[in-house]
């Protein structure tokens, strides 16, 4: 299963990112047809285009859209989450510097759709090249008056801090805070950023509302399952062939991503295990890889389909320290707020890790289970729950592995 | 400005008149904070306890709302770096691309550790997580550029290339 390209067709041309060639390629027409449409009219077409967000989450869009209070009086803010982090995962980053005005586009028409007149685009503060390229397009944008006419946009960039990938954080740190998610209830939808109703969505979903909107709900919907629509983009990396990001229908299934897009496994190696959709994702082994990549066909295997980052291991990859580099990453990103994720994070790291030196205990591994257990779910954010993915498959499905490094 | 020297904390009136810019674009001003703490980065090359108390009063701010914005941030540095900041990716895509080969490799052509400058005040080293270029591991971040599909001869001819 190849497919038709549709947020990568223009990623071979070294000036994608201009508004020149957006416009050549159908840029903007999706806009002009969404003037002409009424709000509820767009929020509809993409409600039935079961486009679901691609952030991590894999919540419906147009359901999430229509959480908005129709006759809210004040400011609705739309907020783009470009604070891309889940390892493993780099399609935002390409859509920010390839195609930038896909982005804008797309911000337009969701704009319209929940009567929004300013837009904040949250930028991780590493991603300086992709920040500058989105940058200039917004600048062409308000050149070219698709912006300025009752719709602006402001760039805005991060400093360095996984957990802004996540909505509230990102609202916290939008705010001039530090970027501690919020409780919720109050959804984002009834009091997000500043105070007012917000729809905070990933750079990848909106890229797609153009789409929509120019070959119909139906269209899209038909290109994946029957609760998910359209493409999306794997980011594919690890021990493969030719690490890159590949866009496909969601029903591809896993072996088809690794062995007919990505070339199968580095020197013809063993494939191990995969992490299919970043590293919060649990783990899936070399037998479990007959699985639809799509939100549901993922959750149905006991993972999650995240943000799409598949990294690979081959059979000369450690388990054990694949988990110690994850467990890490979870240990320095918690954001302190809440007792068992800014603990357990800590701990788990340190057990992995000495585990991995040849110094762990017989009882670790059941202690690691057993604390990560009992801390999902008891978080303000799903970091934790996040961490817990890893943490849990990791030992259940290569225990063997784990205890071999045990001394005896 | 030589080193030691008292550093004057203060932006240009162009640089006042761009704070003001920023946060005429949020709702709440505060909504600046970030970038305008980006803006005391690049000019006073780090930010200290002074540059903190300066741009809270910038924004009608407790210099201790500040500080815990800036401490909780990994790109503001509390400490001048060197003149260039080498941040590696440890992250599992890079490390399963030998990553921790490229850190012992850097650790030895600069003499340091991450989390060190080195003596001349040339590199600073840093070993981070995800920088999301995962497809050209192992890569790191050197100032504004990533580095991408690292082997120890590229990083020795990108570490000639700093000045």
């Amino acid at each position: 299963m190849s497919g038709e390209a549709i947020l990568t067709r223009n990623f071979a041309r070294s000036d994608s990112h201009t508004l020149s060639v957006y416009r050549e390629t159908g840029g903007y027409q999706a806009w002009a047809k969404a003037q002409a449409m009424e709000p509820a009219a767009i929020l509809e077409e993409v409600k039935r285009s079961n486009l679901r967000g691609l952030g991590g989450a894999g919540f419906p869009t147009g359901t999430k859209w229509s959480f908005i209070p129709k006759n809210h009086a004040g400011p609705v803010y739309l907020v783009i989450n470009a604070d891309e982090g889940e390892p493993g995962t780099f399609k935002d980053r390409y859509l920010l510097e390839r195609d930038p005005h896909a982005l804008i586009e797309g911000m337009l028409i969701a704009a319209r759709a929940v009567r929004c007149a300013t837009a904040f685009v949250y930028i991780r503060g590493e991603y300086v090249e992709p920040w500058r390229r989105f940058t200039a397009a917004v600048r062409e944008a308000y050149e070219a008056r698709y912006l300025g006419n009752g719709f602006d946009i402001v760039v805005h960039r991060g400093a360095g801090a996984y957990i802004c990938g996540e909505e509230t954080g990102l609202i916290s740190s939008l705010e001039g805070k530090k970027g501690w998610p919020k409780l919720k209830p109050p959804f984002p939808a009834i009091k997000g950023a500043f105070g007012a109703p917000t729809v905070v969505n990933n750079v990848e979903t909106i890229c797609q509302v153009p789409h929509i909107l120019n070959r119909g709900a139906e269209w899209f919907a038909g290109l994946g399952t029957k609760t998910q629509g359209g493409t999306r983009m794997y980011s594919v990396s690890g021990r493969v062939a030719r690490p890159a990001v590949y866009e496909a229908p969601v029903s591809i299934t896993l072996r088809q991503l690794i062995y007919e897009r990505a070339g199968g496994v580095t020197g013809n190696g063993k494939l191990k295990a995969v992490v299919p959709g970043g590293s919060s994702a649990a783990i899936l082994a070399a037998h479990e890889i007959d699985v639809t990549m799509d939100v549901d066909g993922l959750r149905n295997a006991g993972t999650m389909a995240g943000s799409a980052g598949v990294i690979v291991m081959d059979e000369t990859v450690s388990i054990p320290e694949a988990l110690m580099v994850v467990a890490r990453f979870y240990a320095h990103e918690s954001c302190g707020q809440c007792t068992p994720c800014r603990e357990s994070t800590g701990w788990i790291y340190k057990m992995t890790r000495r585990i991995v030196e040849r110094k762990g205990r017989k009882e670790d591994l059941d202690t690691i289970l057993d604390v990560a257990k009992r801390g999902a779910g008891t978080t303000i954010c799903a970091f934790y729950d996040g961490a817990v993915g890893p943490y849990i498959s990791y030992i259940e499905k290569f225990r063997g592995e784990f205890e071999a490094l045990v001394p005896k | 400005m030589s080193e030691g020297a008292p550093v004057a904390t203060k932006f240009t009136d162009a640089q006042l008149a761009e704070v003001r810019r920023l946060q005429a674009l949020y709702p709440d001003p505060r909504g600046a904070l970030l970038p305008v703490l980006h803006m005391a980065q690049e000019t006073f090359g780090y930010v200290s306890l002074e540059t903190e108390e300066y741009v809270a009063g910038l924004f009608d701010l407790s210099p201790a709302h500040v500080h815990e914005v800036v401490t909780f941030y990994t790109l503001y540095f509390r400490e001048r770096p060197g003149r260039h900041v080498v941040s590696v990716c440890h992250n599992l895509s890079c490390h399963l691309a030998g990553a921790s080969g490229i850190i012992a490799h850097l650790k030895k052509r600069l003499g340091v550790s991450p989390g060190e400058t080195t003596d001349d005040g040339r590199v600073t080293l840093l070993s981070v997580e995800c920088l999301c270029a995962c497809e050209a591991a192992p890569m790191m971040q050197v100032d504004d550029r990533y580095e991408l599909n690292l082997t120890p001869a590229k990083v020795d001819q990108i570490l000639e290339g700093l000045a």
